[in-house]
């Protein structure tokens, strides 16, 4: 299994490299620095300390037994992605891809952002690294997210609203794949997930692949053994990918995606990208994509700006395909109430994104109970990052007055 | 006789581009949206683009057909078509403007990213590209190493393939990509996006140079930035094709509201840019 993708990027019939031909000789150039690199001790030396020295790692797991208590009778384990520095898993990713830009000789780097957490972390790791910074972000979401806009201007980046397209993650990924184009010989385009033309789905793999590495060795560690289940949310899916492949050996670990399903699938306001897609390439590589019938994409939806997005990484539609993984859909209502659920029984604020994991955890722990009362499932959630980003959303979901309960002392 | 003696190489597109250059010119290949400011308005301009000021313009119509994320293009083509997507084009319309184009006599080609083929179904485009009279496919996001799917489908309906090479490409690429080629080979000669330039690139003689030593058996076109006569002129000098979008473009300015002024600029600039490819190797 670890030698996928193929030396074209392929993963199985998905992925590949459809880019315009002057991005080739770049992507050619990122793949062999990263060979390099790897063949390099003193770059996972590097690596390493700043994961632990930068970032916090390793992040520890938390039993949620206050939470699992509403799971049927499975216990929950969260991998704690959102103790990183900058609150979510994407900081493993920048570290890397921030240490390959130096290594390349080049001193710029751009991203592209939805939400703007990928973005945030970006600029963090320029302003670490001594790197000019520009992240591109659909005009829609630096309006709904003006206060990452504000955290990245902080750090040092420069911030470009894409009015072009839809307005959103999609287009502020063509827009940077365009600056890319003009400006390859000094800058990298440091793309936020595990999609993208080769080698990217696989160099984001392995930089987020700690996740498992650390979770794996700590549940035989110190919980008894591997887990039934494996867990996490998909939009691009690198906390997925993350999480899931080192578990990809053990056949008897089940490994299961939940996608973003907004409104409802019904309501065509989804971003069910493996459930509801078909196949087409977008952004570089073939996989999943939520297209018409003309093969034009069609805009995604979902209360979580980190999910929104119309693909997916070409190894989930390579692991749904060869069944190893299977996917599922949460809606934004289920999402939101586990959301509630963790802050109130573990004391943690999930973000959205991870609180469609937490909702499919509770789905599995009470359908197992159903199906069998005397099973104690054991599911591992990559809890990918934490909530304080959604505060403005959970405000307006749960129509919260932002008034004290009580005044005293007037 | 021009160099290009293959007809087995030149296919359909190729050859019309050595009847130019037996004529001692280069071919001028207009760009142009199909569905912008709606369907029936792209056809008028792309007779207007063939048709010229003077009856003279463009011997290829390069017909754009829409798509959602479009990475390769600039500004102008960008807000053309997702106008056109808007206003609801199909890749149907893309079919019926071959047709159109091909009855005026100039040679169509459709220039579109690999989803849309591969949505409309892969055999099926080429056949029913071949069926309309078109000469062939301008994929900017195919890699010419990676599709066999393509190969096959255009090899058994006699429909070009235009790959594009870049400043940046290998020796290696440059001639993977000309052998995977057929009709002629689309150089871009800037590091960039569509849209027009004030200036010509320097790289541009540079890479149809390496383009030729990598292999001679096929033309060389020069896309991204042409915008004047003068430019044609210049470029045409040393390139077999000279590639015009954006600024052709940039003649409907009304949006369709005024398509009479739109349609005589657009017909001046395709007129001015067909005399100066005319001129370009006097």
């Amino acid at each position: 299994m670890t030698s996928y993708p193929d030396a074209k990027g392929h993963f199985g019939r998905f992925g590949g490299r459809f880019v315009p031909e002057a991005l080739q000789a770049a992507l050619s150039e990122l793949e062999k620095a990263f060979a390099d690199a790897q063949a390099d001790p003193s770059f996972g030396e590097e690596l390493r300390r700043l994961q632990r020295d930068y970032s916090g790692r390793p992040t520890p797991i938390t039993v949620a037994d206050g939470f699992s208590k509403h799971a049927g009778n499975a216990r929950i384990y969260l991998k704690r992605e959102d103790l990183n520095h900058t609150g979510a898993h994407k900081i493993n990713n920048v570290l890397g891809q921030a240490l390959l830009t130096k290594r390349m000789g080049k001193t710029r780097v751009i991203a592209e952002t939805g939400a703007g957490q990928h973005g945030v972390a970006t600029a963090t790791a320029a302003a670490l690294m001594g790197l000019e910074c520009r992240v591109y972000m659909g005009e829609v979401d630096t309006k709904r997210q003006a206060l990452n806009v504000a955290r990245m201007q902080l750090l040092g980046a420069e911030v470009y609203a894409v009015a072009a397209g839809s307005r959103t993650l999609k287009d502020a990924m063509n827009e940077a794949m365009r600056d890319w184009v003009t400006t390859v010989d000094t800058t990298h385009y440091l793309i936020g997930t595990v999609g993208g033309p080769h080698p990217f789905p696989y160099l984001v793999r392995e930089l987020q692949r700690v996740i498992s590495t650390e979770s794996r060795a700590q549940m035989l560690e110190a919980h008894d053994g591997l887990p039934d289940y494996v867990v996490a949310c998909v939009g691009g899916g690198s906390n997925a990918i993350g999480q899931f492949y080192d578990f990809i050996p053990d056949e008897e670990v089940a490994l299961v995606g939940f996608e973003a399903g907004g409104e409802g699938i019904a309501s065509g306001r989804h971003s069910a990208t493996i459930t509801e897609g078909t196949t087409g390439v977008l952004h570089g590589a073939r996989t999943f994509v939520l297209q018409d019938a003309d093969g034009q994409t069609i805009e995604s939806h979902s209360i979580s700006a980190g999910l929104d997005y119309p693909g997916v990484g070409p190894e989930h539609a390579w692991l749904a395909d060869t069944g190893r993984a299977s996917y599922e859909v949460v809606t934004d209502e289920e999402a939101m109430e586990a959301f509630k659920l963790l802050s109130r029984t573990e004391g943690i604020i999930p973000a959205i994104e991870s609180a469609h994991a937490l909702a499919g955890a509770l789905r599995i722990g009470r359908r197992i109970a159903e199906e069998d009362p005397n099973a104690r499932p054991r599911i591992l959630v990559c809890l990918s990052g934490r909530g304080d980003k959604d505060t403005g959303t959970a405000f307006d979901w749960f129509k919260l007055s932002g008034q004290p309960d009580h005044v005293v002392g007037a | 006789m021009s160099q290009f003696d293959s007809a087995e190489r030149l296919g359909r597109s190729g050859q019309v581009v050595a009847r130019c250059l037996d004529e001692g010119r280069p071919a001028f290949v207009g760009y142009y949206s199909v569905g912008f400011p709606g369907v029936d308005a792209s056809l008028e301009a792309m007779k207007a683009i063939v048709e010229g000021d003077e009856g003279r313009g463009a011997d290829i119509v390069e017909i754009g057909m829409p798509y959602s994320d479009p990475l390769m293009d600039g500004l102008v083509i960008q807000r053309a078509n997702t106008k056109a997507l808007a206003r609801g084009v199909h890749t149907k319309h893309a079919l019926q403007a071959v047709e159109a184009v091909a009855r005026l006599g100039a040679m169509p080609m459709v220039m579109t990213y690999w989803n849309v083929i591969e949505a409309y179904g892969v055999d099926a485009f080429a056949r029913d590209l071949a069926a309309a009279g078109g000469g062939g496919v301008i994929t900017p996001d195919l890699p010419a190493d990676d599709c066999p799917e393509w190969i096959e489908a255009t090899d058994k309906h006699g429909t070009d393939r235009i790959f594009l090479i870049a400043p940046s490409s290998s020796e290696e690429r440059l001639r993977m990509t000309m052998q995977a080629s057929r009709g002629w080979v689309y150089a871009t000669s800037v590091m960039g996006v569509t849209g027009a330039r004030a200036q010509t690139s320097d790289a541009g003689p540079v890479i149809v140079e390496r383009a030729r030593k990598a292999d001679p058996t096929i033309p060389v076109g020069i896309g991204l930035g042409v915008s004047n006569g003068d430019q044609a002129a210049e470029i045409g000098s040393y390139a077999d094709l000279v590639i015009v979008g954006s600024a052709l473009i940039s003649c409907m300015k009304s949006d369709g509201n005024d398509m009479a002024t739109d349609l005589s600029a657009l017909r001046r600039l395709s007129g001015e840019i067909a005399s100066g490819v005319e001129r370009s190797r006097a």
